[in-house]
């Protein structure tokens, strides 16, 4: 245990960038995978002929192992963070994505009717009241990406990613138990901090009358 | 006010309103009503235009609205849907104002006049205001329907079914607010509904449809007196009274199965008991269902977070009628007293049922009508 600390001590400052390397591709992947797929969702909902191939085409999609999908990339866009990013991206638009759909696409037509009947137009519709309805939906959906990526971005390391992953790779090849630890343990930290931090940001953007 | 003329509307072939004309007066409260499938609703909705009619037009002031932008047209028309439908991310003023919002009304004039109308309907802004339409019942959300309807006071309201899915007490005091409402504001409303108790109340017009056509349009009484044919006639006596019926005594008008509580009901177990009965008022009565008191929704509002149950809460000092006395007696009490409803007893002091104002509405239709029908 003192043995550990003394190690995570030495090494700080590569686990400090491992770290940062970490959160900046959760981020960056978390963040482009929802700018497309909620617009993208809620395109969907307006097209009812293409949305149900698209969901089952993601359904098997979200089934291939993020490793396979590391391994198809790497031949095609080379290693680096850069093909660790896109395939990073694709998975985190998965959830996203399902959630938009279906929340946005449940909001009750009672409210949609009276909206329209008072005068409100399709944007109006969308933002002052789809949106908002399915808001608890869309951002549990990011939620469970966020959670994901952490977890997938650690096997980026084996195409050159970075992040936390090479300093358990590196302990693996090297038997090296406390380079392990230190690569694994801040990867769990940060899952469960995320999920805590997104839980919190969940109360605030999800509208009062809801939780009801 | 409205004309609709030679309106047809056809679904995959199948006609759903057929070649109809109607022509709405300013001011005219007219109800729509007739058998599920008669087109009534999918003829509100062309008013409004959230259904397009195949063919024909519908002038409002002179101006035909197929030629003018929807969504402009819907923010100068109050709508109320049976649903409700209030918004459940906003808050009651927020609920209110929306279309004035739409129609980009500054905040201030927004919110004086969503608190007016609060106010109206003897809610109070402070109290209801901010709360979110979950907190309320179903008869309280429905009156913001009705308020929100009438915020950027529209001249036309149109409402589809909209007290259909309340109980029997809530429905005709609601009915009893929109026409009084309706009367003191000057509003042209045109009222969907299949309840011809609803239609007898509420209109100065009534149009009875069928298969997409009007078979008779015409004031209540004049539908009631000389209904045009068999189907009106039966349409009519489908919602008569029993012709036997005697209204001699409070039994026969009242209610039955009223919402009681023991002294012991906990103060948000009776809550929860009025929100689910949509009730304001519970009346008290003792294990053997004898008849104490009544507690009301606005007494538990102001003193019941001092209180474990209702017990200090009941208001003993309210009038009751005995079953088996004479009903006009009851009628007068309710109305001298402005009550909105009498508990009525048996010999042993056993609350049965109450009396409201739709208990004289039955009576009256049951005087009305009798005569006129025979089976």
């Amino acid at each position: 245990m003192i043995d550990f600390i003394r190690f995570v001590a030495e090494n700080r400052s590569d686990l400090y960038s491992a770290l940062t390397q970490h959160i900046f591709i959760t981020i960056t992947a978390v963040l482009s995978g929802a700018v497309l797929a909620i617009p993208f969702g809620i395109f969907l909902t307006r097209r009812p002929a293409i949305a149900n191939p698209v969901m089952a085409a993601v359904g098997v999609s979200q089934t291939i192992p993020s490793l396979v999908m590391f391994g198809i990339a790497m031949p095609i866009l080379g290693i680096g963070v850069k093909t660790a990013l896109v395939v990073l991206v694709i998975y985190s638009i998965f959830p996203i994505l399902r959630n938009t759909f279906t929340g946005i696409s449940g909001v009750d037509e009672k409210y949609k009717e009276a909206a329209k009947g008072m005068g409100m137009n399709g944007r109006q519709v969308l933002f002052n009241v789809e949106i908002p309805l399915a808001m608890p939906l869309i951002i549990t959906g990011i939620r469970i990406s966020t959670v994901y990526i952490i977890s997938w971005a650690t096997l980026a390391a084996l195409i050159g990613g970075g992040g936390l992953g090479d300093l358990i790779f590196t302990g693996l090849q090297t038997y090296n138990y406390n380079m392990i630890l230190l690569g694994a343990l801040p990867a769990c930290i940060l899952a469960v901090a995320a999920n805590g931090i997104i839980g919190l940001l969940q109360k605030a953007a999800v509208p009062k009358g809801l939780d009801k | 006010m409205v004309r609709l003329k030679n309106i047809q509307k056809e679904y995959n072939g199948s006609v759903a309103v057929d070649d109809l004309n109607l022509e709405i007066e300013k001011g005219q409260f007219v109800v729509l009503i007739g058998p599920s499938g008669c087109g009534k609703t999918t003829t509100l909705k062309m008013i409004n235009r959230l259904i397009e009619p195949t063919s024909g037009s519908v002038f409002i002031n002179g101006e035909d609205v197929t030629k003018v932008n929807p969504v402009a047209l819907r923010r100068k028309i109050g709508y109320v849907i049976q649903q409700i439908g209030l918004f459940p991310n906003m808050t009651i003023m927020q609920n209110i104002e929306v279309v004035p919002k739409l129609l980009k009304w500054p905040a201030d004039k927004r919110r004086e006049r969503a608190q007016e109308l609060l106010r109206l309907v003897e809610m109070d802004p402070e109290v209801y205001g901010d709360r979110y339409p979950s907190e309320l019942s179903g008869g309280q959300q429905q009156r913001i329907g009705v308020l929100r309807a009438l915020a950027a006071e529209p001249p036309l309201i149109l409402m589809d079914e909209p007290f259909g899915a309340l109980d029997p007490i809530t429905k005709e005091l609601l009915q009893d607010e929109l026409k009084k409402l309706q009367t003191s504001l000057g509003k042209t409303i045109v009222f969907v509904t299949h309840d011809m108790d609803e239609a007898l109340k509420l209109a100065d017009y009534i149009v009875l449809m069928k298969d997409g056509r009007v078979v008779q349009a015409d004031a209540p009484e004049e539908l009631l007196s000389n209904p045009k044919n068999e189907f009106v006639a039966e349409f009519i006596g489908k919602h008569r009274m029993n012709s036997n019926f005697c209204i001699d005594e409070v039994k026969d008008v009242m209610k039955t199965k009223p919402v009681t509580a023991t002294r012991e009901k906990g103060i948000g177990e009776s809550i929860a008991l009025m929100k689910s009965r949509n009730v304001d008022s519970i009346i008290v009565v003792d294990k053997a269902g004898r008849f104490e008191g009544i507690v009301t929704i606005g007494r538990i509002m102001t003193d019941g977070k001092n209180h474990k149950n209702i017990s200090r809460l009941v208001e003993e000092d309210v009038p009751v009628v005995k079953m088996d006395s004479n009903a006009k007696e009851a009628f007068d009490l309710l109305i001298q007293n402005k009550l909105d409803f009498i508990p009525a007893i048996d010999d042993d002091n056993v609350v049965k049922g109450l009396i409201t104002k739709s208990s004289i509405a039955k009576a009256m239709a049951e005087v009305v009508w009798k005569g006129a029908d025979n089976d």
